[in-house]
Formats: C-alpha cells, structure tokens, sequence
C-alpha cells in the first residue's frame, strides 16, 4: 500500500497522508455510498419525475387526493405528538439519571440503552401481546372486573402512537442527558444561595441551558417518527397508513413505482430541511 | 476545592424559610422519582414480556402465561424456515461486520488523518444512511436491486447493510483516532516504519476500542434491521426480521416469542461486550 517514498514526503507535511493515499484509503466507502445510497435514491426520485416525459402529476396528486393529504397530515400529527409525549416522559428520566452516581446511574442508563439495541421489530411484536384482544391489558383490566368486553386497542392510531413513543423515547433520553451533564452543578447551587427554590433554579436555570439537548432529542424523534415503517405497518394496520407505510403499500401492492417515488420525495425532503435548520444541534450515535 | 455550600453561614441561607418549603422539595423529589421509575417500567417491560410469553403452555397469546414448557424454543429450533432465516441473518451480520469495519476504519483514517478534498461533503453524505426514512432506502434499494438479481440475495444484503452500518463505524472510530496523538505515528514514521507499518502497529492498537465498538454496532444494525430487511428479501433468501415480520401479520404463535427471546439475548450479550470493552477503556485511560 505505502512505501518509503511516500513515507518520506508525509514527514514534511507532519504525518498527514498524502492526497492519492487518502482517496485510496476512502475509495470503498466513496464507491459504496455512491452505488448503494445515492444512486438507488436518485433512481427513485427520477422515476417519480420522468415517466419518461417529465411531469409533476405524480406529486400533484399528494395535495389534490384529500386521502393522500389526509394520510399526510396524520403522519405529522402522529410524530408531533410522538414528540412530545417524548419528551414529558424522557426530560424527568434524562434529569434523574444525570445527577445520579454510580450503581443507580447504571441501572437507569441499562434500562435506556436495552430497549434502544433490542429490535424495534421485537419491542413492536412486544406491543401487540401488550395490546391484542386477548393480551396483557385486556386480561388485565378483565380480571380485575374494570371491563366486561375487551376493548379494541390493537391498530388504532392510540396504539401506534404509544409503541412509537416507547420505541423512540431513548434518542430523546440520551442526547438530554449529555446535555443535563454538561452543566456544571456549581450553577444550581448559586441559584439555591441566592433563594432560589428548587423549582425556580430548575426553571431558571437548568432547563434553558438542557435546550440544544431538547432540540437534539426532539428534531431526532420527530423526523424518525414522520419516516418509520414497521411500528405502524404492525400495529396500526391498514386503516392507520402513514406516509411511510403508505410508500410500502404503493410499491408492494399496487407496484406504482413512480407514486411512491414522489411520496419518497417528499418525506426526504422534509427529513432533510429539518436536519439542515438544526444541524448545529445535532450529534449521531446510538451509543451514550 | 470547597463548594459554596460547604460554608455554614450560607447554609443558614439555604435553609428554607417557611414550612412549605421545608416539605416540598422532599415531596417534589418523590414525586420526581415515582414518575421516573414508572416510565423506566414503560421502556422495558414490554422488552422483557417476549420471554414469559415464549414459556407458557397455550398455542395463542395467553395472558398470565399458564404453564411452564420449552416446547416453542424446541419448534423454533427444529423448523427448517426460522433456522434458514436465522443463519441468513448472522451470516449476513458477520460480512456486514468485516466489510463495514475494513471500508469504515480505513475512510475514517483518511478524513482524520489525510488530505481529502471534500472531506467535511463526504462526512456529511457518510451520516446520510442514518437521517434519511429506512423505508425510502428500502424501496430505492428494491428499485435497483430486483432487475440485477440482488433481491433475496446474500451479497444485496451485505452491500445494503454495510452502506447502513458504516455510519456506527465511521463515529466511534474517528473519535477514537482524534482521541490519540498523531505524534506516535510521526514517531514511528521517523524511525524508518512505512505508513502501513505505522498504522498496523502504532495506530491500530491504539483505535482498536473504537473499532471494536463499531464492529458491534454494524453487527446489531444489520441483525435487527428490519425495513430494508423487509424489501430486499425474496422467497428463499430471508432474513430473521423478514421472517418475524411475516409470522406476526399471518399466524402469531408462542415460536415468535421464542425467536424474539433468542434475538434480545443475542443484542443483549453484545451490547454487554461493549459496556465491558468501554468501562475497560475508561480504567486504561489516565
């Protein structure tokens, strides 16, 4: 790969790697992401242009078919209240769990992180023995004499909004938590000296400075929300499409490539203006 | 370093004047953790639910479960289907884990290291995979994968799955190799050693927490994927997750809870290996 010329010539530049050695180096990863991502996307949104004359019907038909509008609109309103209910859950979890120490830290972090790296396709099945006619819930409330009939909890939008919450709530945990961590304690402290109580240190003090980990935490759940697929494909059915199975639903069974293209289209383009405007705020890791 | 509080005039200070004080922060505090423990409970029970589920005696969804049996664990094990989509799926996970780690290890190595132009575009595109919906990659990929027979295919898989993981591995390892002193390689540069050498026995040693942890996650982002997983696979060639997938919607039985219980164990124990790896790099640093 190297030899001793270009050894030689790295010394000068302080041990950086020569231009045709790094291109060399970043070549697979270049060609991988070139023929596996870019160019399957772009095919894609051709399609949904180019039939083979170009048109705009494929996307005129989103806003002019009140279903499709309409299945739009639900998709958004399912991540915006994914989020924040996100959010009211995961802040107190993401508080506790950064002024924590040791053995308790630990145990709160597993009970984040495990949900995060078991598959979404498992805590979703999870879901359905949770919520089904004869599950958990339901025997449950049966027992205890609450209800006589099990209720119809299973594919409803109810449904699919709690499964999302749980399944999205650890990317709203954690980058609130770095942030929570990062602010010196020293602040908290000087507020209580100077009378504040601890509710007013908390609002004056900690909570605007945990902002870029909520702005991380919720842009994060709510573009992974508007673009998620199996949780509502398993527990919302088919009377609760989102934009996301909906694309499934034109590809798989109605094959309307070029449709489906455009539904793509537009759910990139949202996906990707968000991350543009909150770039900054934004870190990317499973990881803590 | 002494704290203000540590000081006993402001401590009288901090001492809540009036009664309502002196009990709510106490009161606050237990509500706080009461909240806290009871959306803990929300996160993962209905992770751990899958395992009571696989162990009871019905053929449907019973619960409390009634019985102890084995018997789910036993059909997963024997049925031919669940067996193929489980060695397609680790198979799969283990080429994504090579290819991932090589291709993401050596990128991350000439964007830390060289001098790439576009660079920053080409980091930029890198995190692409994990912004962009799985289900627009799923039907883009399909897309192109069907014509050229790439479909229910063991190299599809692989080409797909490491575009998606590369990202897990690009992150840890190029944090690890901002973390270490480019002075050692310089050092080892001067003493006569070829790039390749340095990198082999300087650099790499030094990474090789970050490597390992990226290796990790490519693993588990191939072996739970499940949207692209879902598209790409064919009527032969199919994944674990395409598997559950199918099973859920047309005939939910006890070996689906058994399969689920066998793929938490298996994220579990590698992402354990992690924590380990992690807390003995935390002990190793000064």
């Amino acid at each position: 790969m190297a030899n001793a010329t270009v050894a030689a010539t790295d010394r000068a530049t302080a041990g950086q790697l020569s231009r045709p050695a790094s291109l060399t180096l970043a070549l697979p990863l270049i060609l991988l992401l070139g023929l596996a991502f870019l160019l399957p996307v772009a095919k894609l949104l051709w399609g949904s242009v180019f039939t083979p004359s170009p048109t705009a019907e494929n996307y005129l038909r989103i806003v002019q078919e009140p279903i499709f509008l309409k299945i739009l609109l639900r998709t958004v309103q399912t991540a915006a209240v994914v989020t924040c209910l996100a959010f009211v859950l995961g802040y107190p979890v993401a508080l506790v769990m950064s002024k924590l120490g040791g053995r308790a830290a630990m145990l709160v972090a597993a009970c984040v992180l495990i949900p995060l790296w078991t598959s979404v396709l498992v805590r979703s099945y999870a879901w359905i023995v949770l919520l089904q006619r004869t599950g958990v819930v339901n025997s449950t409330l049966m027992s205890w004499g609450v209800i006589n009939e099990p209720l119809k909890l299973i594919y409803t939008e109810g449904a699919v909004i709690v499964a999302m919450t749980h399944v999205l709530m650890p990317y709203m945990i954690l980058p609130i938590f770095s942030s929570l961590r990062s602010i010196p304690p020293e602040l908290d402290r000087a507020a209580r000296n100077l009378g504040a109580g601890p509710w007013t240190s908390f609002i004056a003090v900690t909570l605007p400075l945990s902002l870029p980990g909520i702005y991380a935490g919720s842009i994060m759940v709510f573009i992974l929300a508007l673009g998620f697929y199996v949780t509502p494909a398993l527990v919302g059915g088919p009377q609760n499409l989102t934009i996301a199975t909906l694309i499934g639903q034109q590809t798989t069974e109605l094959l309307n490539w070029p449709f489906a293209g455009a539904l793509a289209g537009v759910l990139l383009v949202v996906t990707l203006g968000l991350v543009g405007l909150f770039r900054r705020f934004l870190r990317f890791g499973k990881g803590a | 370093m002494s704290t203000l509080s540590e000081t006993p005039a402001l401590d009288v200070l901090q001492s809540p004047p009036a009664s309502r004080a002196a009990l709510s922060p106490h009161l606050g505090r237990w509500l706080l953790h009461g909240f806290v423990g009871l959306v803990l409970i929300f996160l993962l029970l209905p992770t751990l639910l899958v395992v009571p589920m696989s162990l009871g005696e019905a053929s449907y969804i019973q619960f409390p479960p009634k019985g102890f049996t084995l018997k789910w664990y036993h059909a997963y094990f024997a049925d031919a289907d669940w067996m193929s989509a489980t060695w397609f799926s680790l198979k799969i996970a283990v080429a994504t884990t090579v290819s991932a780690t090589i291709v993401g290890t050596l990128a991350s190595f000439a964007i830390v290291r060289g001098s790439l132009p576009g660079a920053a575009a080409l980091q930029a595109l890198t995190l692409a995979p994990l912004i962009v919906p799985h289900i627009v990659l799923a039907v883009a990929l399909y897309l192109v994968f069907a014509p050229i027979g790439l479909t229910g295919n063991f190299f599809g898989f692989a080409i797909a799955h490491t575009m998606m993981s590369v990202p897990y591995v690009m992150l840890t390892v190029s944090a690890s190799l901002q973390r270490i002193d480019p002075a050692l390689e310089l050092a080892a540069l001067n003493c006569g050693a070829t790039r390749a050498q340095a990198f082999w026995h300087v650099v790499l040693p030094n990474i090789a927490p970050g490597v390992a942890a990226g290796a990790v996650f490519a693993f588990l982002a191939s072996f739970d994927e499940a949207t692209v997983a879902f598209f790409i696979s064919g009527v032969e060639g199919k994944t674990i997750t395409r598997k559950l997938f199918e099973d859920i919607d047309y005939n939910l039985t006890p070996v689906i809870a058994a399969a689920s219980t066998v793929m938490v164990v298996i994220s579990l124990v590698l992402m354990g290996g992690v924590e380990w790896l992690r807390s003995r790099g935390a002990k190793a640093a000064p």
